[in-house]
């Protein structure tokens, strides 16, 4: 059974299997797809139109199915890997540096201020081992800016201030919506996910996010907090039941992979287990 | 898929407003046509130098290929950039997606900085 655990308390031996399993996809070609993947999604949700993998209800499940397949690829490189969280709420905004996450035997500190390229790390471009082949533009270093403009992580009060809330999602079931799912995804309130993308910068401020293997750690904490707000919500569900255009409702299915539809991805526990 | 029915919709308006030489902003049957999807008027067009690149602003349809179009086009060195309006009329573009900014020419003015000099590759076309 997959256990994800927090990226703080991983030993050596398990960044270092992790690390081998994020650049063996990334050389046989399977990794960009799901940069690909992402960016599409990311440029046909509409707060308007046809809504899936961001601003609407299915944000979360379609991201959980998303890192299940992507947890699936590392996995069938080595069956030992499972994706790690990562608590940004616990681990200091202002002490990046001393987090172990961003240390140079895991993910990489952040770009230098020049052009933003990341220097340090098993992902650093002068490794040769990760060139960014989906973007916008012609850059093909990974890029950071960790903090910059004194930009500050969301706080663990913040993080319960959100959680607190009821109702899973309301109309009009977009990034104007109040609930839940629209606080966690950050267009409205306190802002917990979009800010985390923004203050690691860089690749992680674009459509092309995944590009940076952050992404990963970045949402299955945000996967995690799904699962603790229903924990403390054992009453509330999924909304919208039926009926919603341009919206994924409980019982139907996603897209891309038109599988699984979000009653089927309510409970983690049949595919992974969290640590604490 | 109803999204493209109406863009496909759009753009016929806008094709149409621009031949009957009707400057700028969409015809009213356009702009009614939007409204449905979108709460506010189309912004101003801009056309600037920032940072000493060219950034233009255009809510001519015609000119851009969005993949889901705000019926606005923002270019950065005439290169279009993929820009979206949310529900609350603020602006993302792709190359700063998570962090909503007042209008079309601020969202240009992010991309600009964020490239840092780099160009920007064409949308892709499907």
């Amino acid at each position: 059974m997959t256990v994800r655990k927090n990226q703080a308390s991983l030993t050596a031996e398990e960044k270092r299997r992790f690390v081998a399993a994020l650049l063996e996809l990334k050389r046989s070609g399977r990794y960009d797809e799901f940069v690909t993947t992402h960016n599409a999604f990311i440029m046909s949700d509409t707060d308007h139109g046809e809504r899936t993998g961001h601003r609407s209800p299915s944000f979360l499940p379609w991201h959980r199915r998303f890192l299940l397949e992507f947890e699936r690829a590392l996995q069938s490189v080595d069956a030992s890997v499972a994706l790690p969280y990562w608590d940004w709420s616990s681990d200091g905004s202002g002490a990046w540096a001393r987090s172990s996450l961003w240390a140079s035997d895991f993910l990489g500190g952040s770009g230098r201020s020049r052009d933003g390229r990341v220097t340090d790390g098993p992902f650093a471009a002068a490794t040769g081992n990760w060139p960014i082949t989906v973007g916008v533009d012609g850059r093909t270093y990974l890029r950071r800016a960790l903090g910059a403009g004194g930009r500050t992580l969301p706080t663990p009060a913040e993080v319960e201030s959100v959680l607190s809330m009821s109702t899973y999602d309301m109309p009009p079931w977009n990034s104007a919506s109040d609930g839940f799912r629209n606080h966690l995804e950050g267009w409205r309130g306190v802002n917990l996910h979009n800010r985390v993308h923004v203050w690691v910068g860089g690749h992680m401020a674009t459509g092309a996010s995944p590009n940076d293997p952050v992404f990963w750690l970045h949402h299955a904490y945000v996967d995690k907090l799904w699962a603790e707000w229903q924990r403390r919500h054992p009453g509330s569900g999924y909304l919208p039941a039926a009926g919603t255009p341009d919206v994924v409702d409980l019982h139907e299915t996603m897209r891309p992979w038109h599988d699984m539809s979000p009653a089927d991805l309510l409970d983690h526990t049949p595919h992974y287990t969290f640590d604490a | 898929m109803p999204e493209l029915s109406r863009r496909r919709a759009l753009t016929t308006a806008a094709a149409l407003a621009t031949a009957a030489g009707v400057p700028s902003a969409l015809a009213p049957s356009a702009r009614a046509a939007g409204a449905a999807g979108h709460r506010h008027g189309s912004p101003a067009d801009f056309d600037e130098v920032y940072r000493g690149r060219r950034i233009r602003g255009t809510s001519s349809a015609a000119g851009g290929h969005h993949h889901h179009g705000p019926g606005y086009a923002v270019f950065v060195d005439d290169v279009e950039l993929h820009v979206m309006r949310n529900a609350d009329g603020s602006w993302i573009s792709v190359v700063s997606h998570y962090d909503p900014v007042p209008t079309p020419r601020a969202a240009a003015r992010a991309a600009v900085d964020e490239l840092q000099g780099a160009p920007l590759l064409p949308l892709p076309s499907n």
